[in-house]
C-alpha cells in the first residue's frame, strides 16, 4: 500500500510539473507576457506572436511526449506495467 | 479536366474507400460497436482521435476566422490544442483504467447516482448536438459550392454515407474510417498551404514561410501585412485588440471544454492499455498540430492574397472564384462610390451584417444588395467560412489541388458528425436504455437500440443541416463553454478527489450548467444590444464564461460534499484502482 501511495504522488509530481510548462507556454508567452516578448524578433516573428501562434502548441506536443517518457518510467521503476 | 467533374471524382473515390472500409469492419457485438472491441493500435486510435476531433470548424473555418482576427485568432489556435494537454494529462489514462464504454457510464458509477448519469447525458446530448449541427453546415457549404448541387441534397448525400458506417460498423468502421478521413484531409490540407507557401515566400514549409521574406521583396511576410492592412486603416495583423482578461478567459474555456469532449474522451477507450492511451494521445497531438500550426500560417497568406486580388480591382474583371462565391451569396460587393472598382476596408461593409440579395444585377454585373450600405468606405462582404475553400482559388492553383480541398473539408465534418453520432447513440442505448430505463435487455437487444439511436441521431442530424436553425452558429462555440462548466469539473474531481459525493457533484454541474447557459442566452437572444464588453461581467465575454461556470461547478461541489457524507467504501477502492496503470 505504502509503495502505491508514492506511485500517485510521484504521478501528481509529474503532472504539476508538465502543467506548469503548459500555463507558462500558452497563458504566460502567448497571453499575459506576450507584448514584452513581442520586443524580441526570431526570423520573421515577434517571439510573443510566435508563442502564441504556434510555439505554444509546439510545446504541447514535446509536453506529452514527455509525459509519456516519465509515466512509462515511472511505471517500471513500480514494476507495474499495464498488460 | 474541369473542376466539378474532379470534385465529383475525388469525393466519390473517398466516400467509396469509406464505405468500403465500414463493410469490411462491421461490428457484432456492443463491446465493438461502443470501443472497437478495445483493440485498436495506438497510432491508428492517434490519427483517428485527430479526424474525430478536427471537425469542419477546424478546416473550413478557423483559418479563415484567425484570417481577419489576426493575432486574438490565437485563442482557437492555444485553446483547442491545449485542452487536449489536460485530456491526456488529467483524463485519458485514467479513463481508460476505469474502462467502461461511455463518459456517463464513469459519472454514473464513481457518483454512484443514476440521477449524476442522467444530468450527464443530457449534458453530453446538449453538446453533441449543437456540435453536430456545426458540421452538417460545413457538408452543406461544400456541395453547394463545388458540387454545385442544392444544400438540401448535399447533406442527404452526407448523412446516407454516415449512417452506413456509423450504423454498421459502429465504432469500430468508424475508428478505420477516421483513420482514412485523417489521411484525406491532412493531405488536403497541406497541399494548397505549400503552393501558397512557395508561391508568396519561396519555402516550401508553410509554418516557416509564415514568418520568412516575401520573395523576391526585402520585408517579412507578417510585417508586410502589417503594412498593408495599416495602408487600409486597419490595425496590426499581430497586434491584440481583445483585453487580456477576455482572451484569458476564452482561451481557458476552449480549454476546459475541448477536455471535456465526450466523443474525444471515449477514443481513448478503444486502445488495450493505459499506457496506450497515453502514447495515442501523444500521436493524436502531433497529428493534430501538423493542420494547427500550418493554419495560421494559411491565415495569413490569404488575408495577403485576398487583399491583392481584391483590393482596388475592377469588379468586372476580378476572378470567376469571385463571382462563384457571390453566386451563392456569401460574397456581396455595393459599389458605394459609383466608380465600379472594388475598395476594401475597416467595418462592415452592410447594415444588419448578411447581405440580403435581390433578383436583379447591377450594373457591372454584380448582385444587387438589398441592405443599407454602411457609412463606411468598405465595399465587400466576406463570409470568413470560405477562406480556406477560396484560397486555391484566389491563388489560382491547379483544378485538382480545389477538388482536394473540397474532399478533405468533406472528410473532417464527416469524420467529426460520425463520432458525435456514437457518443449520442451510446448514450441512449447504454446510459439511458440498459443503465437506467431497461436493465433487462440483452446485448443484441442494446445493439439493436444502439443502431436505432444511431439512425435517429442522423436523421435529427440531418434535419438541422437542412433547416439549420438561426441560431446554430451562434451555439456551436458555446458547446464548449457548457463542456468546461459541466463535464469537465465532474471527471477531474472523480479522478483526483475521494472525498466529491453524488450530491456534490450534481449540484456541481447543475449550477455551472445554469450559470454558464442563462449568460450565454442572455447576451446573444434575450438582449443582444448589450453585448459588448461594457456589460460583461468583469469583461468577460459569453464565449469565456465557461471558466466562471468550471469555477462555480468546482466550487459547489466541493462546498456540498464537504457539508454531507463522503462516498461509500467501495469507490474509495473504485478511484484508488483507476489510479493504477495495472
Amino acid at each position: 500500500m505504502k509503495i502505491k501511495l508514492s506511485y500517485w504522488s510521484a504521478n501528481i509530481l509529474i503532472v504539476i510539473f508538465l502543467l506548469s510548462i503548459w500555463f507558462l507556454s500558452s497563458f504566460g508567452a502567448g497571453i499575459l507576457f506576450t507584448e514584452y516578448l513581442d520586443k524580441f524578433q526570431i526570423g520573421g516573428f515577434k517571439v510573443g506572436f510566435w508563442f502564441s501562434q504556434q510555439g505554444s502548441i509546439i510545446t504541447f506536443v514535446l509536453i506529452i511526449v514527455l509525459y509519456c517518457f516519465l509515466m512509462n518510467r515511472l511505471d517500471k521503476i513500480y514494476n507495474s506495467e499495464g498488460e | 479536366m474541369d473542376l466539378q467533374f474532379l470534385t465529383y471524382l475525388i469525393a466519390g473515390v473517398s466516400f467509396a474507400l469509406y464505405i468500403g472500409i465500414a463493410l469490411w469492419s462491421k461490428a457484432s457485438s456492443t463491446n465493438e460497436f461502443y470501443i472497437a472491441g478495445g483493440g485498436v493500435h495506438p497510432i491508428a486510435n492517434g490519427m483517428a482521435t485527430a479526424a474525430d476531433w478536427m471537425s469542419a470548424a477546424s478546416f473550413i473555418s478557423m483559418a479563415g476566422i484567425i484570417s481577419f482576427m489576426g493575432r486574438d485568432g490565437a485563442v482557437y489556435l492555444m485553446g483547442w490544442t491545449g485542452g487536449y494537454v489536460l485530456l491526456a494529462l488529467l483524463l485519458a489514462p485514467y479513463l481508460r483504467k476505469f474502462g467502461k464504454y461511455t463518459v456517463p457510464d464513469f459519472i454514473g458509477e464513481r457518483y454512484y447516482s443514476k440521477i449524476a448519469r442522467f444530468v450527464a447525458v443530457l449534458c453530453l446530448i446538449f453538446v453533441s448536438f449543437t456540435y453536430i449541427a456545426g458540421q452538417m453546415r460545413g457538408v452543406g457549404i461544400v456541395f453547394s459550392r463545388f458540387l454545385e448541387v442544392d444544400i438540401n441534397t448535399g447533406v442527404v448525400v452526407g448523412m446516407v454515407i454516415v449512417f452506413i458506417y456509423a450504423v454498421l460498423g459502429g465504432m469500430k468502421g468508424i475508428t478505420y474510417t477516421q483513420v482514412a478521413q485523417y489521411c484525406v484531409l491532412i493531405f488536403a490540407y497541406m497541399v494548397p498551404a505549400i503552393f501558397i507557401s512557395i508561391l508568396i515566400t519561396g519555402n516550401p514549409v508553410p509554418q516557416l514561410g509564415f514568418g520568412s521574406k516575401i520573395l523576391n521583396e526585402d520585408i517579412y511576410l507578417l510585417d508586410k501585412l502589417n503594412l498593408v492592412l495599416n495602408d487600409l486603416g486597419f490595425n496590426d495583423y499581430t497586434k491584440s485588440i481583445r483585453s487580456k482578461i477576455d482572451v484569458f478567459c476564452i482561451t481557458a474555456a476552449l480549454m476546459a471544454g475541448t477536455a471535456g469532449l465526450p466523443h474525444v474522451i471515449v477514443r481513448f477507450f478503444t486502445v488495450p492499455r493505459v499506457r496506450d492511451a497515453r502514447t495515442s494521445a501523444g500521436w493524436a497531438l502531433m497529428f493534430i498540430a501538423i493542420l494547427y500550426t500550418t493554419a495560421p500560417a494559411v491565415s495569413s497568406f490569404s488575408r495577403l492574397n485576398f487583399i491583392d486580388t481584391i483590393h482596388n480591382s475592377e469588379y468586372q474583371t476580378t476572378p470567376q472564384w469571385f463571382k462563384n462565391w457571390e453566386n451563392i451569396g456569401l460574397i456581396s460587393w455595393s459599389d458605394k462610390n459609383n466608380d465600379g472598382i472594388i475598395q476594401y476596408g475597416p467595418g462592415k461593409a452592410l447594415e444588419n451584417t448578411k447581405p440580403i440579395f435581390s433578383n436583379q444585377r447591377g450594373e457591372n454585373g454584380e448582385r444587387v444588395v438589398l441592405n443599407k450600405p454602411s457609412d463606411n468606405n468598405n465595399e465587400i462582404y466576406i463570409d470568413r467560412d470560405i477562406m480556406v475553400l477560396a484560397n486555391p482559388e484566389i491563388a489560382a492553383l491547379p483544378n485538382w489541388v480545389i477538388a482536394l480541398v473540397a474532399a478533405g473539408a468533406l472528410a473532417a465534418a464527416l469524420s467529426t458528425a460520425a463520432g458525435l453520432l456514437l457518443v449520442i447513440s451510446s448514450a441512449i442505448s447504454h446510459d439511458l436504455m440498459k443503465k437506467i430505463f431497461r436493465p433487462l435487455i440483452n446485448d443484441k437487444q442494446e445493439l439493436f437500440y444502439a443502431r436505432m439511436s444511431a439512425a435517429i441521431a442522423i436523421a435529427i442530424a440531418g434535419i438541422f443541416g437542412i433547416y439549420p436553425p438561426a441560431f446554430v452558429a451562434q451555439v456551436v462555440a458555446f458547446a464548449f463553454g457548457l463542456a468546461a462548466s459541466s463535464i469537465f469539473p465532474v471527471l477531474i474531481m472523480g479522478i483526483f478527489s475521494k472525498r466529491i459525493n453524488s450530491v456534490g457533484a450534481i449540484s456541481g454541474m447543475v449550477s455551472g450548467l445554469i450559470f454558464t447557459l442563462s449568460y450565454i442566452v442572455f447576451f446573444k437572444f434575450i438582449s443582444p444590444e448589450l453585448n459588448s464588453p461594457d456589460h460583461w461581467i468583469l469583461g468577460i465575454s459569453p464565449e469565456g464564461i465557461g471558466v466562471v461556470g468550471m469555477l462555480i461547478n468546482f466550487f459547489f461541489a466541493i462546498i456540498i460534499s464537504s457539508l454531507t457524507k463522503p462516498p461509500p467504501e467501495e469507490i474509495r477502492t473504485l478511484v484508488n484502482k483507476i489510479r493504477q496503470p495495472s
